[in-house]
């Protein structure tokens, strides 16, 4: 019995999300009493799949597979899946993974559940948790199907070492005329700053810093901490910031380790999608402004003066422990 | 001979483009107003739907949106489609008074997106839609799975998380939301998208006025059985997350407090 793996890479290197999904795998392979497999496309450094507990890794080289594209590598991973008899695949929460999944689940007649928080909580018969209702609920849900494709969600799980004899193979797609109709024509991608999507800090400001022009401090704030940038959805509707950035349950969704909040009142639709972060910070004038319940920390000020402290505060720390 | 007949039959199959318009069908998901309180029943088995308003799923009316472009300004056909119980009928009367031209409804309850995909897929196939509107996930059980089944269902192409969407014969460009930026894509019709905010900004959004609600009774609401299809998922309980401790104040002027907090208690920074 196998569990595969779709371990994504960035630039030819694994991406962080890759190796908590080995790690949820090592984790999952206890129980089953499984092998795990890892299918990777053009991973220089695929044998670090070993560390979290991979024992084989199909690594794929095919040039037309290079960059992304969701059919080609549905495709792939269904052959993958078929070649090693899995019966477990793990994917994780990317816009990529996500865009991906539902049509490698409809290929491989799997039953499908994204936004998985944790270890099945039973096998027989298969049942996994997965948050349900924008962060407000969670559901207890089974898997009927025979294959079973399990999205987890981001930082859910964390890294778990589990040193393993890692076997790295290359491994061939056959691929038709019809998993290229849709082609990538350019990328717009920020370069060399962190993604909401990866970052393990997110600093997000609201309509209490007034306008665009306040955003400096943010950003400098982000890039001591090595975080993603996001913010309300009145500032990207007033296009203070780019439509990327909206988080909440109606834009991006935020599951990180460390969530500021600055100027942002705490209304139920932002609180949803942000509520998977594991600590929030709440910065705000208004000591009863809805988000203070729902934070970890909280400073009752003005950011205009608590930001530019913090800033330098973080700089000392980052220089003492660097 | 043979070059002749399929210059024929080329001809007449560009005939046919420019003169029937294309076909839209806008997927609907009905759904918990965001405002919603989130509560269970019967032995937490069961969404309760006491005092709860529905609504357009917030990605498909992006979705329904443009797709009134594309009936304004090219001529579409624009029809709405829900798999539901009877409950779903009044928000597919606003997706009608919005503009949408026919509604199908297809009687059974959505437990799966399996299911409803398959569910949807047999509507699309009936009614010959080209281009077919989904929204990226609903937010109620936040599957994001429909649009890519019924895309793989019907093999149509898909583009998910979709901000932009041109449609120029049987060509399409899209563009579709990436972490940390955007992806120009070029495909072709027929095509299933998951739309989000994007598609139209915010401050299009219709709300209809008197004239649509009007106009919406006179539309047909067409009701269709569901078809033999497997539920691969069944949710079996549901939990609302564990109550939250209290807030740790910290003094605007004792930041250093925090510092220390983020770094020895929670281990974060
Ligand atoms: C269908 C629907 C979907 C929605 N989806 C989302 C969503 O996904 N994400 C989202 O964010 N919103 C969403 N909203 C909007 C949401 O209801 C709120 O309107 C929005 O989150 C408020 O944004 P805000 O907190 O930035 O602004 P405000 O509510 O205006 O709050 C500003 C806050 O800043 C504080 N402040 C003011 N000055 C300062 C200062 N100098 N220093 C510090 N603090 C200050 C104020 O005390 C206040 O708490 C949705 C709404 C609807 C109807
Ligand atoms: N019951 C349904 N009826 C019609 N469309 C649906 C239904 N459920 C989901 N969809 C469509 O699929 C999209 C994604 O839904 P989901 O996969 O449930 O997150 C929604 O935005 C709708 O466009």
């Amino acid at each position: 019995m196998s569990i595969l793996v779709y371990a994504e890479t960035e630039n030819g290197k694994l991406k962080k999300n890759a190796l908590e999904l080995a790690s949820y795998a090592g984790a999952l392979a206890n129980t089953l009493g499984a092998q795990v497999v890892a299918m990777t496309i053009g991973a220089e450094n695929a044998s670090e799949l070993g560390k979290y507990g991979v024992n084989k890794v199909l690594n794929v080289t095919q040039s037309e597979l290079s960059s992304f594209n969701a059919q080609a590598y549905a495709s792939a991973l269904t052959q993958a899946l078929q070649s090693e008899g899995a019966t477990v695949a793990l994917i994780g929460s990317s816009a990529d993974s996500k865009y991906m999944a539902p049509l490698f689940a409809a290929q491989a007649n799997a039953s499908y559940v994204p936004n998985v928080v944790e270890q099945p909580l039973s096998t027989s018969p298969f049942q996994v948790k997965r948050t349900a209702f924008s962060n407000k609920g969670f559901a207890i849900t089974e898997m009927s199907a025979d294959v079973k494709v399990i999205g987890v969600a981001s930082n859910s799980f964390g890294l778990q070492e589990k040193e393993t004899a890692c076997e790295v193979t290359d491994f061939n797609v056959n691929l038709g005329d019809g998993d290229f109709k849709t082609k990538s024509v350019e990328v717009d991608k920020v370069v060399g700053k962190a993604t909401i999507a990866d970052a393990d800090i997110v600093v997000s400001a609201g309509r209490g810093l007034k306008g665009p022009e306040n955003w400096g401090m943010i950003e400098e704030m982000a890039d001591i901490l090595g975080a993603a940038t996001a913010c309300s959805k009145p500032v990207s509707d007033l296009g203070w910031r780019p439509h990327g950035e909206h988080v909440g349950q109606t834009g991006k969704p935020v599951a990180t380790n460390l969530y500021f909040a600055i100027g942002i009142s705490g209304a139920i639709q932002h609180l949803a999608g942000v509520s998977a972060s594991k600590v929030k910070v709440v910065i705000n004038t208004d000591p009863e402004a809805p988000f203070f319940k729902a934070a970890d920390y909280g400073v009752v000020g003005d950011a205009f003066e608590v930001v530019p402290q913090l800033i330098e505060k973080l700089k000392e720390f980052k220089a003492q422990n660097a | 001979m043979h070059n002749k007949f399929r210059r024929i039959a080329l001809s007449l199959w560009s005939f046919n483009q420019s003169f029937y318009p294309m076909k839209i069908l806008v997927c609907i998901s009905n759904v918990p107003d965001t405002t919603s309180k989130i509560n269970f029943t019967d032995g937490d088995t069961q969404f309760d739907k006491n005092g709860v308003q529905y609504v357009i799923n917030p990605n498909d009316e992006f979705g329904l949106t443009r797709a009134m472009w594309f009936k304004e300004k090219q001529g579409a056909t624009v029809h709405v489609v829900s798999v539901g119980e009877a409950d779903a009928e009044p928000t597919l009367r606003k997706a009608l008074a919005i503009g949408a031209d026919e509604a199908i409804r297809v009687n059974a309850h959505p437990s799966d997106g399996f299911f409803v995909a398959r569910q949807l897929a047999e509507v699309v196939q009936k009614g010959e839609y080209s281009l077919v509107i989904a929204g990226r996930e609903s937010i109620d059980y936040n599957g994001g799975m429909v649009p890519g089944m019924l895309a793989h269902l019907l093999g149509m192409n898909f583009v998910n998380t979709c901000i932009s969407l041109e449609i120029d014969g049987n060509n399409a460009t899209a563009e579709r939301e990436i972490d940390g930026g955007k992806e120009t894509l070029s495909t072709s019709l027929p095509l299933v998208i998951g739309g989000q905010k994007g598609l139209v900004e915010e401050s299009d959004l219709r709300i209809p006025n008197m004239r649509g609600i009007m106009m919406a009774r006179k539309k047909a609401l067409h009701l269709v059985e569901p078809v033999e299809a497997p539920q691969r998922t069944q949710d079996q309980k549901f939990e609302k997350p564990a109550p939250k401790g209290a807030v740790k104040l910290v003094d605007a002027n004792n930041l250093d407090q925090l510092i220390d907090l983020l770094h020895n208690e929670a281990k974060v920074i």
